[in-house]
């Protein structure tokens, strides 16, 4: 019977050897697993570690040759924490060298499914040691260095720092495990003794933001917790710091889902929905009264609708009505509505011959004491309450379509249109060959400047005057 | 706004991209000093959704001129917005990757001022990344719908992947939802982007130093159940995006249940089964010789959500079964139900060796209670004989809707079909 010591692949490569061109049957060989692995710890060592490491390097003996993926099975194979991996390995060369060249190819062989799920063991560890690996950051003296606690399944730390010195080249780190630490200066890989948890820093500034990262990439809808559990075993969960945040993501998945469907049901709608059947302004304006397509009509008197005459050859278009027209039910009859009035008149456009609507029909405001503060519609309102201004302009089609302000124009013109840089051009719309845009009386009323204010009264009245 | 916050915005408005795997770049560019790429990319955590996170998945900005009606950040939606700058960007890539939380870097954008504008914000963080702080990651970046092909050949000396979106399975899917991308154009960016890997490779063959350019090659997404296009139409755009521009991978998503959708879509999201099952004929397109017209064999031209494409090819084709696992060439094999890819090239393998029993193959994991019906083995096969039962369709279906689920994903993510 042979007693052979062995901690580590490089001691049982070269007493395999031995073994093997001395003719020693698997059955005479009585592997011994040290309790400690190997640590190179010592000084003493480094020349052993060298010559092995440069052995390794090296092809086989010359004494005989194993297919290379065998190499590879055994390197992985012997961080394992199994203790027969020795002899099984052993058993497997012996087969291999003994009439079984092909040994490796017939995965349904059971020892070489034992070897092999071994192998998948080792090689899932170390993946999840290049992935589950995370860095704190500290700082030494005036160096800056990245310190991991981390806690494999399987000795694998030897496989995973050539990786890590690859893709941290340009930091100084070491990872801590409870069997062996390493570190890289930038320049060399350092292998040390185990530690502890205490050893490594217990936060990072960053931490918070990554949690944030987490929980907002994570879609409530999907809620797959064993599948998550499969790839991020729970034994993993204390060294990473995003799954502190698991159980409060998952108890709040529900409602949170709820939100994204109750928000959808909300605005989902366009008042596509409320159009009526028959398509002539009466009905129109009927059915645009009892709108909710968006939230506006929660807080407004009434639906505020166009008014003209059908066959009108000209349309104006505003923003929305304001305090008075939403108490009163008509467009423009307020401050702007009047000062509307004169602009027509110096114009000379009779006001009877157009048709006056906005974009949108309800009135937004908020509460400042008693008074209702004007407020601009946002794009979803403005987008609901389309198919009303879309059916009106289609019902009248105008020879003349004229936008007031820079929401009408861009609802129509589109939204790179830019109304202090395009005002009074007629341009062809999808609404109406001739389209303008122009000043909104409410914005000529709230410009401070009374000389500007006067330029663009006249602005508006000259560009009134282009609609003849 | 301070960066977290939008962080969170940009996030979460990243999330229902599926186009967020990081593999393909095989060696690391030279002079990197932080980060590398070996092939197959990480999963550094998963989601409770059960989804892996690899790079970090962002907008640079939500804020968008367009109208898509499938999409969040249309400019007619009300969510909040946020815009991150470039440095900001470029921060949180080099802080997040120094802890290994991620393998790099995937950036998309919603279009602010204009196309090329966009774009050149894309280019000016990859550029960055590489050359103030050799950054050797992975990048990932979703070229801008329309813009100049010249900055899409600038993105690919900095990315490593490039991606155009088909967005929407047919043209006329894309004017009634998305009016202002153009199926053409779309392709006509894809083809770009391979004339200039082409290019690429040609040079350096004939011993050129040529930069790198998108070495990861190029993928897209498209998301399905926003029309009543069927899966076959699907597939046959995914067979066509293989062989034209030579794309890498087609993602499919199904339309999610995304707040404030258009009415003009359907209100229901398509079952994630669906989905599922478009990976997994995206699989037998790829690697098992298969064709769209095969795989999609029902009346509806949809594929069946209730076995898996491959199992529902065979029920139709039974004449061509059963195939002689020590005899058979490769394509046949492909073609049986439930031995994947792998299990074929092992299959192979062995029997240069020895025959094949049913024992094999089952510690070989073929899926065996599809595989039965289908396969001749050296010893008795007791299972061959239920072939020609009218009932063979429902004895393969799965039992419980909980198993279909699960197998679907194991397959649809491995191919192992
Ligand atoms: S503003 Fe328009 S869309 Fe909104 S409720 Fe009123 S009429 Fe309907
Ligand atoms: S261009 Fe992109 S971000 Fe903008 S709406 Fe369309 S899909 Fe959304």
């Amino acid at each position: 019977m042979h007693w052979i010591p062995v901690d580590h692949f490089q001691q049982w490569r070269e007493a395999a050897r031995r073994l093997i061109t001395a003719a020693v049957p698997p059955e005479e060989i009585n592997w011994i697993s040290g309790g400690q692995p190997n640590l190179f710890g010592s000084e003493g060592d480094a020349a052993e570690r060298a010559a092995l490491e440069s052995a390794a390097a090296e092809p086989p003996a010359p004494a005989f040759t194993v297919p290379s993926q065998f190499i590879e099975l055994a390197r992985h194979v012997a961080c394992h924490r199994d203790p027969n991996r020795w002899e099984l390995l052993y058993r497997a060369l012996w087969r291999l060298k003994h009439a079984e060249p092909y040994l490796l190819e017939i995965v349904t062989d059971s020892d070489v499914r034992r070897l092999m799920l071994m192998q998948k063991a080792v090689t899932r560890d170390l993946h999840k040691m290049k992935a589950f690996v995370r860095f704190r950051q500290a700082v030494l003296g005036d160096e800056e260095v990245f310190i991991a606690w981390h806690r494999p399944d399987h000795r694998v730390v030897r496989l995973a720092a050539p990786f890590f010195a690859r893709r941290f080249n340009g930091m100084n780190w070491s990872i801590l495990t409870p069997d062996e630490s390493v570190s890289w200066d930038q320049h060399q890989l350092h292998y040390g003794p185990g530690a502890t948890v205490a050893d490594a820093p217990d936060s990072d500034a960053l931490e918070n933001l990554w949690r944030t990262y987490y929980a907002s990439i994570f879609n409530p809808a999907r809620v797959k917790v064993a599948a998550m559990k499969r790839e991020l075993p729970v034994r993993h969960w204390p060294t990473l710091p995003e799954t502190s945040l698991i159980p409060e993501l998952l108890r709040t998945a529900h409602s949170r889902m709820d939100q994204m469907i109750e928000s959808k049901s909300g605005f989902e709608q366009t008042a596509a929905a409320f159009l009526p059947p028959k398509v002539d302004l009466p009905s129109l304006r009927q059915a645009a009264g009892v709108c909710t397509a968006c939230d506006l009509y929660r807080d407004a008197t009434q639906a505020v609708f166009g008014e003209g005459p059908p066959q009108a050859q000209i349309v104006l278009v505003g923003e929305q009505p304001g305090d008075r027209e939403d108490l009163e039910g008509h467009p423009f009859v307020g401050p702007a509505g009047v000062l509307l009035d004169e602009a027509l008149q110096a114009a000379g456009v009779p006001r009877e011959d157009v048709y006056i609507t906005n974009v949108v029909k309800h009135f937004k405001f908020t509460l400042r004491g008693k008074r209702r503060l004007h407020q601009k519609p946002n794009a979803r309102e403005i987008s609901a309450c389309r198919p009303w201004l879309e059916a009106e302009l289609g019902v009248i089609k105008p020879k003349m379509l004229v936008c007031l302000g820079a929401t009408a124009a861009q609802a129509l013109l589109g939204r790179n249109f830019r109304i202090t840089q395009q005002r009074g051009q007629i341009i062809a719309s999808d609404w109406c060959s001739r389209t303008l845009a122009t000043w909104h009386p409410a914005a000529i009323l709230r410009m401070p400047d009374p000389a500007r204010r006067e330029e663009m009264n006249a602005q508006l009245v000259s560009d009134l005057a282009q609609v003849h | 706004m301070d960066v977290s916050e939008k962080l969170a915005i940009l996030a979460d408005a990243a999330k229902y991209d599926a186009s967020c795997a990081s593999s393909g770049a095989k060696s690391t560019r030279a002079g990197s000093k932080l980060g590398s790429t070996e092939g197959m990319g990480i999963c550094h955590s998963y989601t409770p959704d059960g989804r892996c996170i690899s790079l970090l998945k962002l907008l640079l900005t939500n804020y968008c001129i367009y109208d898509c009606q499938y999409c969040v950040n249309r400019i007619s939606s009300d969510t909040p917005r946020a815009r991150f700058t470039v440095e900001e960007v470029v921060r949180l890539t080099i802080d997040f990757y120094k802890r290994n939380y991620i393998e790099g870097l995937f950036l998309s954008s919603g279009i602010i001022q204009n196309s090329d504008y966009t774009m050149q914000q894309l280019i000016a963080v990859a550029k960055q990344l590489r050359t103030v702080h050799q950054f050797g990651g992975y990048i990932h970046l979703k070229t801008i719908p329309n813009a100049a092909q010249e900055l899409i050949n600038e993105a690919g000396l900095w990315a490593d992947r490039l991606s155009v979106n088909i967005e929407l399975p047919t043209a006329a899917d894309l004017r009634t939802l998305a009016p202002e991308k153009k199926q053409p154009q779309i392709v006509e960016s894809m083809n770009g982007i391979k004339l200039k890997i082409t290019e690429q490779r040609q040079e350096k063959a004939a011993g050129f130093q040529t930069p790198r350019f998108a070495p990861a090659g190029q993928s897209t997404q498209m998301i399905v159940g926003a029309t009543a296009t069927p899966d076959l139409e699907i597939l046959k755009t995914a067979a066509s995006l293989y062989d034209g521009p030579r794309l890498r991978r087609v993602y499919y998503s199904a339309y999610s249940p995304i707040p404030h959708a258009d009415a003009r879509l359907p209100g229901k999201s398509p079952s994630l089964v669906r989905e599922h099952r478009l990976y997994q004929a995206d699989w037998l397109l790829r690697f098992y010789g298969f064709t769209a017209d095969e795989i999609v064999a029902e009346a509806d031209h949809n594929l069946s959500l209730e076995i898996d494409p491959k199992t529902a090819w065979a029920l139709a084709n039974r004449h061509r079964f059963p195939v002689d696992v020590n005899t058979a060439p490769r394509e046949e094999l492909l073609r049986i139900p439930g031995v994947g890819v792998r299990n074929v090239a092992r299959i192979l393998q062995i029997r240069v060796h020895q025959r094949l029993r049913v024992a094999d193959l089952k510690s070989l994991r073929v899926a065996w209670n599809r595989a039965a019906p289908f396969v001749v083995t050296a010893d008795h096969n007791p299972a061959l004989q239920v072939l020609d039962k009218q009932d063979l369709r429902t004895r393969l279906q799965p039992p419980a809707t909980q198993l279909l689920l699960f197998d679907l994903t194991a397959s649809s993510l491995s191919g192992e079909l």
